[in-house]
């Protein structure tokens, strides 16, 4: 394994391992959907057909608020015990601890996210097994984008006061093409229409996922930097 | 030259708001109303170039170091999101009386709004990171981002207007454009980018002579 | 080893370094003394890239540290206040994230070994939330152990130590010396670090205010210096 490889495995490692023992995101992020759900339900009233319709978008709602949640905590632990330095202070391509940050960000995400798939599909009976393959391959697009974005300007926020803040109103501009795709694609997905007519959504999804991984990793090393 | 500058882009000014008022005749359709384009189409242009001049300097920033682009970039935001601003209330004044609402989510208002929300996110960060490097190096980070987002906001947020099928009252297609209105555009346009032009260059200066007060 | 020349540092109108110069030999080891706030923190993280000097240069093992960090710090180590240490992850966890990220091997056998040379085999497997601040510090130090640096800077590394670690740090810190590396270590307290010291340096308002060789100093006489220079504040 090269160098880089590692270290980018060792960051995941350490996150994955981390939240296995506090579990302290997983168990927010689980209760806050159980929450969204609950809510949704009942703020748009008893009409099947009116929720079935508006499902698209609570879903990819959902996804993001619980992304905002999740996201911005990313760089949390580091702070403790001066281990910020220590991650600046390890030699070479600092883009590596970015890509394994984000790697782990987009497994908890998707952890979460499949969960809240599966309560929606039941408590709305919507069926979503037909439909699993083109419906993973939107939220794969989607999350990727969410956790690229994410994942940076959470290492931009994570020193200040403000992070809780400041962290949502950074990340919005990067939600809203990431959302009116998204949701696009995963309507069409339940919907059973055959992906090649939301091509140009999941096309604009996989560019601007491109765009912001490749950011991410041309510019991490000038964020880690104190 | 700055004085200069400021000569010109009030000459600009006045001659812009002589063209918008006195030169450009009554638009048929929407009347008065209009003129509110001469500064309105302006703006949305001017906004946008403010923006190119954050992503050069964000850019140029982290790869010299040199805090002059910063604060080029800095500035460049700051009078941008005053522009973009501009081009909202202008917008809205003058889609009350042609599409009887104050907002609507058109393609072009809503990457407006999206636009607007980067330049706000990027000063609220600036105004929260105390040390000036670290604010250079995560506001530029942020500006690439930014920049780098218009172009995916502008197709997404197309093709969803798409979708939506607008009613025909709502349709923000203007009537075509007499030559006359076109002039009058283009001296506008002319005249804002000078004022532009000449505020951040004051503005720049001013951020300079802040960054060197302090040893 | 290390060459610096001219650093200055501050932080917006407050100068915290000023026109420092230091050169250390391979081999040798420097104690920088001196108050609280008189820049210690301050130079040692400049000479460990973390934080650049507004002006001056550095240069560690021939290598512009200024110019090319990523390198320089593949050849340093550090201890500084923080101790790095994970609070969710075990002793044993903690060593073999850092080791495998300075690119060494981490291998269980050798991170043990390091362990219990640092008289903390006994909490390997526990997790790094229930230590005391002492016990971070000796992790730190096997962190340090482990790696390959040729350059040592350490922030009050006797601090927290009881003295059989502080034995533990003073064999540690002459073998490290007598195989080629170089050391900085700042101390604010006489306790440690003096007696493996081949330069004490006096830092005061943001300059050197004494650099000799130890063996020129007796105890006393540093003593005595160091009150005169800092005008008995400690």
């Amino acid at each position: 394994m090269t160098d880089y490889a590692r270290r980018t495995w060792f960051v995941l490692w350490k996150d994955l391992l981390t939240e296995r023992r506090s579990k302290e995101n997983l168990n927010a992020l689980f209760f806050f959907s159980l929450l969204l759900l609950f809510l949704f339900q009942f703020a748009l009233g008893p009409d099947r057909r009116s929720l079935e319709a508006a499902l698209p978008g609570l879903l990819w709602l959902g996804f993001i608020l619980a992304g905002l949640l999740g996201l911005g905590r990313s760089f949390i632990a580091e702070r403790d015990n001066d281990c910020w330095e220590g991650l600046l202070l390890t030699p070479g391509d600092k883009s590596a601890i970015y890509l394994g940050k984000l790697v782990g960000n987009f497994i908890l995400m998707a952890v979460v996210e499949l969960v809240l798939l599966v309560l929606f599909g039941f408590f709305f009976g919507v069926a979503l097994w037909p439909v699993a393959a083109p419906l993973a391959l939107v939220l794969l697009l989607g999350t990727t984008g969410l956790a690229a974005v994410g994942t940076l300007f959470a290492a931009i926020t994570a020193q200040l006061r403000a992070r809780e803040l400041l962290f949502p109103v950074l990340l919005l501009p990067a939600q809203v093409p990431i959302l009116l795709a998204a949701v696009s694609a995963t309507d069409a997905a339940l919907n059973g229409t055959p992906l090649a007519e939301a091509a140009h959504w999941l096309k604009l999804l996989a560019g601007a996922d491109l765009v912001y991984i490749v950011i991410g990793l041309l510019t991490f090393e000038f964020i880690i930097e104190g | 030259m700055r004085r200069a500058l400021g000569w010109l882009a009030l000459i600009g000014v006045i001659a812009g708001l002589g063209a918008g008022f006195a030169y450009a005749p009554r638009e048929v359709v929407q009347g008065n109303v209009q003129r509110i384009m001469y500064l309105h189409v302006p703006s949305v242009l001017t906004a946008y170039l403010a923006f190119g001049l954050v992503l050069v300097g964000s850019i140029v920033y982290l790869a010299t170091r040199r805090a002059a682009w910063d604060r080029l970039a800095a500035s460049a935001a700051e009078l941008g999101v005053l522009f973009t601003g501009i081009t909202i209330v202008s917008g809205s004044i003058w889609g009350r009386p042609t599409w009887g609402t104050w907002w609507t989510w058109d393609a072009r208002l809503t990457s407006t709004a999206v636009l607007f929300i980067v330049y706000v996110g990027y000063l609220l960060l600036r105004a929260m990171i105390e040390d000036p490097d670290a604010r250079a190096r995560s506001a530029a980070v942020v500006g690439i981002v930014g920049a780098a987002n218009m172009p995916i906001v502008h197709f997404s947020v197309k093709w969803w207007r798409a979708l939506h099928q607008p009613s025909t009252i709502l349709g923000p297609e203007p009537s075509p454009i007499s030559p006359e209105i076109r002039l009058a555009l283009l001296v506008n346009w002319i005249a804002l980018t000078l004022v532009f032009a000449y505020f951040l260059s004051r503005r720049v200066e001013i951020a300079r002579l802040e960054a060197e007060g302090a040893p | 080893m290390i060459s610096a020349s001219r650093l200055r540092k501050s932080f917006g109108r407050t100068v915290v370094l000023e026109d420092l110069s230091l050169d250390v030999a391979t081999g040798q080891c420097v104690a920088l003394l001196g108050p609280n706030g008189s820049g210690k923190t301050t130079l040692l993280r400049i000479l460990a890239t973390v934080l650049r000097p507004s002006g001056g240069t550095l240069s560690l093992d021939g290598v512009d540290a200024l110019k090319r960090p990523e390198a320089a710090r593949a050849i340093v180590g550090v201890v500084g206040h923080g101790s790095w240490v994970y609070e969710d992850l075990t002793a044993l966890e903690n060593l073999r994230f850092w080791t495998a990220m300075r690119g060494g091997s981490a291998s269980p056998t050798r991170l043990q070994a390091a362990l219990q040379q640092l008289d903390l085999d006994a909490v390997s497997h526990d997790r790094a939330r229930t230590f005391s601040a002492g016990m971070k510090r000796r992790l730190a130090l096997a962190r340090v152990a482990l790696s390959d640096a040729r350059i040592l800077l350490l922030d009050e590394p006797f601090t927290g130590l009881d003295r059989q670690g502080r034995k533990w740090l003073g064999e540690f810190l002459y073998q490290f010396k007598a195989g080629g590396g170089t050391v900085v270590l700042a101390t604010h307290s006489f306790l440690g670090g003096l007696d493996v010291a081949d330069r004490i340096a006096i830092l005061y308002g943001g300059r050197f205010a004494l650099d000799r060789p130890a063996a020129e100093l007796s105890w006393d006489a540093l003593r005595r210096l160091y009150d005169d220079i800092t005008g008995g504040s400690a």
